[in-house]
């Protein structure tokens, strides 16, 4: 019990330490190595991240994928999920197509040079596209289709609906609560990717949230040095790199820590639903 | 849910099927025609596949070539298996092989056994309101990113971080370069990794703990078994092959140890002992644009992989268990 405590509080420790730091105002941080409990808090690192064009930019940016993205993942993932529900024609051979994916994969540079191939290097497409449909995801999607009692569609089409009717308007609406989650993945993937934006994207204005995180507080760049030169006037006036760093990882883990909830209940159902397997 | 299985074998294709000889051209034509809309859903999905999972795996035959981008894949020179003679041969790429391995290792040590005895602490809690708050608290760091967690590490073990300034002031250690020295970067991933994924992995142990009867706790309590000999005589043995088979789906992948992870602690300073597979494709392939060479290296880590991942799905069915497809 009390271990167990103790294990609980490691883990938040490391928020603690975050939302402390970020507070804490330049004169205090300049005469402490570090700070538990600032004498003051102050909200100087927020104000001045809040004022860099360039993490606002990457902000919008990365919200903006990552809203896109996952609406596109999940549409793509179920409109293929549920032929694969079906009995079509070459089921089985399509399913293999998905299933290999599993244990083969194509490999860092010749998925770059396709991707540069479809000209999306520095598009936000290259955010979205390559990595639209995750395998995992559409499999259980599928098995979710399998349970939907074949009675509900039946009806449909003695009604005279066709195939796409029949997805639009009874499937997709029967699996809200799937989609729901599915989307959930999606978005807290496609939110906290590093990798893509990484090697697909050039461009500094195109950077996404993770990307300037990792430049300001692993490779402690400054948030200024970041942007076109027209803020590197205000830099004295800037609050000690550190307490802008954690501030920024704050702000960054803010939507997971909003969306944490639901992402609880959900993921440990979709570990256990990908473990059982149906 | 139904009793579908993956495998395919169950995938009930119509009585029809297995008559081919006698189904005429006609009425394959009509079938089709009658699915044209499912078709239609499943196209864009079936493009994706096409053009980003398998046009890739075709490109991996620039392995065999010299490749250049800018005589493209069909009139750059051919060059056989020079490539994977090199992967063979180079000391950097042996490193890093066995830096990959010995990574993974560790993480199979060390992190793995967290897991299970973090699980064993959480069934042992009673209080269902406790037991939830604590289980809050161990998930979450799974879905923060690992540019947040590299970046916390960053900040809390440089040499005048937090950590440091304990260890100063509290027992007189001098400032350990934790992010710089060599022979902290393998405990460093090993932590994180325990920091970010142990309470996750207690998810499927839980699961498993759950199902456990507890007439057999209470038949313990009769012989006098305590605490601990619960744990050991009814637990353990209860969720063994659970261990069993995650331990060997974990031995199917052992080539991937998690790109950024290591990417974001990598540095100039600890490259030696941290380079692991896909860090290496990547500094050689696209920082370097040696492309042929990078890919070769690639392949042969997906082509190992293919041949681990088969034969800890056949190991684990050889237990007993379904395995991953």
């Amino acid at each position: 019990m009390v271990l167990l405590a103790l294990v609980g509080l490691l883990m938040l420790f490391p928020f603690y330490y975050m939302i402390a730091t970020s507070f804490t105002s330049g004169a205090e941080s300049a005469t402490k190595t570090f700070v538990l409990f600032p004498q003051k808090w102050v909200t100087d690192a927020y104000q001045y991240i809040f004022n860099s064009r360039v993490f606002v930019r990457s902000l919008f940016v990365t919200a903006g994928v990552t809203v896109v993205g996952s609406l596109f993942s999940l549409l793509l993932t179920s409109m293929m999920a549920y032929p694969l529900s079906r009995n079509i024609t070459g089921q089985r051979f399509f399913l293999f197509l998905v299933l290999f994916t599993f244990v083969f994969g194509a490999g860092i540079i010749p998925t770059y040079m396709v991707v540069k191939a479809t000209h999306l290097i520095d598009s936000y497409w290259a955010l979205i596209i390559p990595g639209a449909i995750n395998s995992f995801n559409l499999i259980v999607l599928r098995q979710f289709f399998l349970g939907i009692p074949n009675d509900l569609t039946e009806a449909a089409v003695l009604d005279g609906a066709n195939d796409l009717q029949i997805f639009a308007r009874i499937i997709m609406p029967l699996s809200k609560p799937a989609l729901a989650a599915f989307g959930l993945f999606y978005a807290v993937t496609s939110w906290n990717t590093y990798f893509n934006a990484l090697i697909y994207i050039n461009d500094p204005d195109k950077w996404t949230v993770q990307v300037i995180l990792r430049q300001i507080v692993i490779l402690s760049q400054r948030l200024d040095s970041l942007s076109d030169g027209q803020q590197a006037a205000i830099a004295q006036a800037a609050p000690p790199g550190e307490t802008i760093g954690m501030a920024a990882i704050l702000i960054a883990t803010v939507p997971i820590l909003a969306l944490y909830p639901f992402l609880q209940k959900h993921f440990a159902k979709g570990v256990m639903l990908g473990s059982v397997k149906g | 849910m139904n009793h579908y299985k993956l495998t395919g074998h169950a995938a009930t294709t119509p009585a029809v099927a297995s008559r081919k000889g006698r189904r005429s051209i006609a009425s394959v034509a009509g079938k089709l025609w009658n699915e044209r809309y499912l078709y239609l859903l499943l196209l864009p999905g079936l493009l994706y596949f096409i053009i980003y999972r398998y046009v890739p795996m075709l490109g991996n035959v620039i392995a065999f070539q010299d490749f250049s981008p800018f005589q493209g894949f069909l009139h750059s020179d051919w060059v056989g298996l020079k490539h994977f003679k090199k992967v063979f041969e180079d000391r950097e790429v042996i490193r890093v092989i066995w830096n990959t391995l010995y990574l993974s290792f560790l993480q199979i040590a060390f992190a793995f056994p967290v897991s299970i005895a973090l699980s064993l602490m959480l069934n042992e809690v009673r209080g269902e309101r406790y037991k939830r708050v604590v289980q809050s608290l161990v998930y979450l760091p799974h879905f923060l990113s690992w540019v947040v967690v590299a970046g916390i590490v960053t900040v809390m073990l440089k040499s005048d971080g937090i950590v440091n300034h304990f260890l100063q002031t509290g027992f007189g250690i001098p400032a350990i370069p934790f992010l710089t020295a060599p022979h902290w970067f393998m405990p460093l991933i090993v932590l994180e990794v325990i920091w970010k994924e142990s309470g996750w992995g207690t998810i499927i142990f839980l699961a498993a703990l759950a199902g456990v009867n507890p007439h057999l706790y209470e038949a313990a309590v009769v012989d006098g078994a305590n605490k601990w000999r619960q744990i050991w005589h009814i637990t353990l043995p209860s969720i063994r092959s659970t261990i069993i088979i995650l331990l060997i789906l974990r031995l199917g992948s052992v080539l991937d140890v998690g790109f950024e992870q290591i990417f974001l602690m990598l540095n100039p300073l600890n490259k030696e002992i941290g380079d692991v597979l896909d860090t290496y494709v990547y500094y050689k392939g696209i920082q370097n644009s040696d492309f042929s060479f990078a890919t070769a290296v690639g392949l042969f880590k997906s082509l190992v992989g293919l041949i681990l991942i088969v034969g800890a799905n056949k190991l684990a069915k050889r237990f007993g268990e379904e395995g991953i497809y």
